[in-house]
């Protein structure tokens, strides 16, 4: 017997290729192009998203109908803005170096499009599993975008990888960087993120053509 | 030879590699196809032609530029001469054999990287080469400092093709200009071999820390430094371009007559030109009278700059290259004729304002003329939508002739039945 049934393994599965939220949906760019410069910031945004969306949802889902209509938009906001602020102190605690460098970005999670879209489209009519694979499945289809991008970046704009020096020591000259090689200052910067999704999408697009829309 | 490439070229139709067979045939003749149907206004000047009317325009600069390396390099070693005779400190042969070996191989990794580039492309997607990337092959080399590593110009030239030109469509469809989003690319992604006094004069980065040590600032760098006092070059120094800078841009005569050469042979727009011309000057007509007027006091960093002589913005640095011939891009400037006018003034204006306020680099011209290049489809489409309103105006003021109740319109009603 499988664990998930097909239907639910879809409600993970589309996210992550087919459906995904940055690369279809074109939600929650701005958090992906501030934040991806290293790939241990990457990381641990999708972490804190898979947890804010994957709890909110069910949350949500549990209080769907006793929400008044009118103002579920604030009820979702102070959701997840407990979430975040959970999320946040974690952070500060925890991994406090990391938490400066992703500053404000962390309280922004709240304004992250991906979120609220998956409380109005999908927790609001759906039972608390599957509005939790759900928010799971999204969650990891933006985590795993946020990841490549950050791995690109963090790659080829200091030569690192989650801090560890791949390409040898900048600096020293060693390794790649004796024969001339140097990291890459465009790669740092935000648009350089948007470009790297924009490939993204480019590939996925050229892999799948059902996804081009009509001109 | 020419029928046997036509009969090749019948044998190989349809098969994976056509396209890049066809590109380099159609380089060498002219093809032998002719439409059948309708008729068709012919022109001699073809795409092609029209590229190599512009690279004809760049070779003077190509060739200055090679000269001047060489001698840059020497006097940055034995000191410049004191009394300078063209012939016997600038046309040398030492001082061409420098300027080539340094220089050509930035055009071969250009063209190479670049053609490759176009040629995956076309044969993926199935069309024709196209001649765009003549041009840019060819305008590269000529904006880049003399020692870039040749390795940043390929990883550039690649970035600039597939993210400038061909994500959009290739040639004749993109928005940026591709030998300027190069050079943006370069600039951001490698900014200490594309600023600062070391990178101008060939072999500087090498010899930098020895006691043999050279360096060679552009004169916007000297100034943006908050040196006030006279630097060692003349105006004609200037203007004829024997100072450091990039590899092209240097020579503002040279570029001057490619320039009329382009509008004489109608390839560039004289509107673009003339109007980034008064732009800029407009620009530092404003700093200088900023300084006049004492509203800047000496110890601002922008001092230097800002008292800089209005009209030596078009001598020193990027500013006439990019005014003759990057703004004059057909594909991504303005198409309209007051649109251009608009176009080239803020090209000209933004260029020099930049110049004065980018506290990294004092050398604005690419990022304005790609500033621009982004809105130049809105200038165009306001100018069109002006001139639709004007029409509907005179429309409606218009009187009519002939008048409804005169009869006479019945009258043109059956004849035109």
């Amino acid at each position: 017997m499988a664990l998930l049934s097909k239907k639910d393994a879809n409600l993970i599965l589309d996210p992550l290729a087919d459906n995904n939220p940055i690369t279809i949906q074109v939600l929650g760019i701005c958090s992906a192009l501030a934040i991806t410069a290293e790939l241990k910031a990457s990381i641990v945004m999708a972490i804190s998203v898979i947890f804010v969306l994957g709890v909110g949802n069910v949350v949500i889902s549990l209080m769907r109908n006793i929400i008044p209509s009118k103002i579920r938009i604030i009820v979702q906001l102070i959701v997840v803005a407990t979430l975040v602020i959970i999320v946040d102190q974690v952070l500060k605690a925890f991994a406090y170096e990391l938490s400066k460098t992703l500053s404000v970005f962390v309280g922004l999670i709240i304004t992250n499009c991906i979120i609220m879209g998956r409380f109005e489209a999908f927790a609001l009519g759906n039972g608390p599993w599957k509005s939790f694979l759900d928010g799971i499945g999204n969650a990891l289809g933006y985590g795993v975008i946020l990841i490549i991008v950050g791995f690109f970046r963090e790659l080829f704009g200091t030569g690192t990888l989650l801090g560890y020096p791949v390409f040898g020591d900048p600096i020293a000259k060693t390794g790649l960087y004796a024969t001339g090689y140097e990291n890459n200052g465009f790669m740092i910067i935000p648009p350089a993120a948007l470009i790297v999704v924009g490939i993204i999408i480019w590939v996925q697009r050229s892999r799948n053509k059902a996804l081009i829309e009509e001109a | 030879m020419k029928e046997k490439l036509h009969q090749l070229k019948l044998k190989y139709q349809g098969k994976k590699m056509a396209p890049a067979f066809n590109a380099l045939h159609t380089f060498l003749y002219t093809p032998n196809e002719t439409t059948h149907s309708g008729g068709h206004v012919r022109a001699v000047d073809d795409l092609k032609r029209t590229m190599n009317t512009v690279i004809l325009a760049l070779v003077p600069c190509l060739l200055f530029g090679m000269f001047n390396a060489g001698y840059q390099h020497y006097s940055a070693i034995n000191g410049f001469p004191a009394e300078f005779s063209l012939f016997e400190h600038f046309i040398t042969w030492d001082n061409f054999w420098l300027g080539a070996i340094t220089i050509l191989p930035l055009v071969v990794v250009s063209y190479g990287v670049g053609l490759l580039i176009e040629f995956i492309f076309a044969v993926i997607k199935g069309h024709e080469v196209e001649e765009g990337y003549l041009v840019t092959g060819m305008l590269v080399p000529l904006i880049i400092p003399v020692d870039t590593p040749l390795w940043m110009l390929a990883v550039a030239v690649a970035f600039g093709v597939v993210i400038g030109k061909e994500v959009f469509g290739g040639t004749g469809m993109n928005i940026l200009n591709p030998a300027l989003t190069i050079r943006a690319f370069l600039f951001f992604a490698y900014p200490t071999w594309m600023s600062g006094d070391k990178v101008w004069v060939h072999d500087a980065v090498n010899l930098a820390g020895t006691p043999d040590a050279i360096s060679g600032e552009t004169i916007l760098g000297y100034l943006a430094a908050g040196n006030t006092s006279e630097f060692s070059y003349s105006i004609s120094d200037m203007f004829f371009g024997f100072i450091p800078g990039s590899v092209g841009e240097t020579s503002t005569f040279l570029i001057l007559l490619g320039g009329l050469f382009l509008i004489f042979s109608k390839i560039a727009s004289w509107r673009i030109m003339l109007s980034a011309v008064i732009g800029s000057l407009v620009m530092g007509l404003v700093f200088n009278g900023a300084v006049a007027w004492e509203w800047i006091p000496e110890y601002s960093k922008f001092y230097g700059l800002m008292s800089f002589d209005f009209w030596k913005h078009l001598i020193v640095g990027g500013l006439a290259f990019g005014i003759v011939y990057m703004a004059t891009d057909p594909v991504t400037g303005s198409q309209t004729n007051k649109g251009k006018w608009i176009y080239g003034f803020l090209i000209g204006f933004i260029s020099v304002m930049i110049r004065v306020f980018n506290p990294g680099y004092p050398e604005g011209v690419f990022l304005a003329i790609l500033l621009m290049n982004v809105f130049a489809p809105t200038i165009d489409h306001y100018v069109v939508q002006g001139n639709v309103k004007k029409r509907l105006k005179r429309l409606k003021n218009a009187t009519i002739l002939p008048k409804p109740s005169d009869g006479k319109a019945e009258e043109l009603k059956v004849e035109t039945v």
